[in-house]
């Protein structure tokens, strides 16, 4: 036993190889033979990943989910943002250039509609909870972007850190609820083609989500989503401490 | 060989990143501005580019299409490591503005899409390197 368990640890990239295909062997599985296919393989895998790191959150009172136990830091290398961003950026290869260019602009209005939306519900909410202070508005407004734009607002308009914390847990919320809920609410959003992967891209915001979310709808929507999901963060950090902080101060002083 | 397409694909993630981070301070702005999508454009522009000269064996495309088909797994990894915890913890004030949000967008998703051009094309469906299920 602890002999396997030194193998996985001095090889973690490789261990992570092998847990994850073993999740998605499982997933694909359960995918055919509980739900006969009706839930995509990736969207359990992905709930599975998710539950897996709540497991390890609470063992080990990290921040990084499963990746924080020893023999699964491979985890944290394969899903970091390197390999992330750089398999998204593989995913470009399969880009009809076409059908992304017909849908430029109204990939552009997506990006604007999904920085302002939900910016608006979070300060809105944050307001009728007793945050009622522009800074705070502002702080939990820009979490609803996405996690990191909260984070990035709320230290250049000088948020206290627990606010700060109450911002990036909004966005990651946000994010998981996307990731969970896109393949269900698929057919409701029209989501079957490359213009309309460009508009869920644009208003779903947060990469991971939306990456996440289409990877377990159509595999083959991704890099449309992720092309336009990836300018999300960008907008968000530069709206966020200008325009709708000094917006929401007009509003409430 | 194999390698130069992973590192053609490697060449634009760096590209695209530097890009972003050089516009992102240009405004003036602490974050990275669309550089994985500026990859991606560099990386479809390649391809088209390389495509017309006869320059991409398969071979070469298999370095980039087994990263392109690597990314569900990555996907898991990635999911397995948020930070579940500390986003449950975020109280009702977190849940309900990141509920509001997603339903608000979901809807104007909807919107936007039920409204849209009609007769799409599905020539986008055959895709170079895409799994079969």
């Amino acid at each position: 036993m602890e002999m396997i368990e030194h193998a996985l640890r001095e090889n973690p990239l490789v261990a992570a190889f092998a847990f994850v295909g073993i999740i998605m062997w499982m997933s694909v599985h359960l995918s055919r033979r509980l739900t006969f296919g009706r839930v995509h393989g990736s969207a359990i895998a992905i709930v599975i990943g998710l539950g897996l790191a709540y497991w390890g959150g609470i063992q080990t009172g990290g921040s990084k989910g499963l990746a924080d136990l020893k023999i699964f830091a491979g985890i944290g290398l394969m899903g970091g943002a390197m390999m992330r961003d750089f398999a998204i950026v593989a995913t470009a290869f399969e880009v009809h250039v076409d059908e992304a260019k017909k849908a430029g602009l109204v990939g552009v209005m997506a990006l604007l509609l999904g920085t302002l939306i939900p910016f608006i519900v979070g300060a809105s909410v944050a307001w009728s909870m007793g945050y009622t202070d522009a800074v705070a508005m502002t702080t939990i407004g820009a979490g609803a972007v996405t996690y990191i734009v909260g984070p990035v607002t709320g230290a250049a308009i000088g948020a206290s850190s627990d606010l700060m914390a109450l911002s990036i847990a909004t966005g990651l919320i946000k994010a998981i609820m996307v990731m969970v809920f896109t393949p269900a609410l698929a057919r409701f959003m029209g989501l079957n083609n490359p213009r309309s992967a460009m508009v869920f891209g644009g208003l779903a915001g947060t990469v991971s989500g939306v990456s996440a979310g289409l990877a377990a709808t159509d595999r083959r929507l991704v890099p449309y989503g992720a092309l336009v999901a990836t300018f999300h963060t960008g907008l968000g950090c530069l709206l966020g401490p200008s325009v709708l902080f000094l917006a929401t101060k007009a509003i409430v002083g | 060989m194999i390698i130069y397409g992973t590192a053609i694909l490697a060449a634009c993630h760096l590209l695209g990143v530097f890009i972003g981070d050089l516009l992102g301070s240009l405004i003036g702005v602490k974050a990275n501005v669309g550089g994985v999508g500026i990859a991606m454009m560099l990386l479809i522009a390649v391809r088209v580019y390389l495509h017309k000269r006869g320059l991409m064996p398969e071979t070469t495309e298999a370095g980039v299409g087994f990263w392109a088909a690597m990314y569900i797994p990555v996907v898991v990894a990635m999911a397995a490591q948020q930070n579940v915890v500390a986003a449950l913890k975020g109280g009702p004030v977190a849940l309900i503005s990141a509920l509001g949000a997603v339903i608000l967008c979901a809807c104007v998703i909807a919107l936007i899409n039920r409204t849209g051009p009609k007769n799409q094309d599905s020539t986008w469906e055959v895709g170079t390197v895409a799994e079969k299920p």
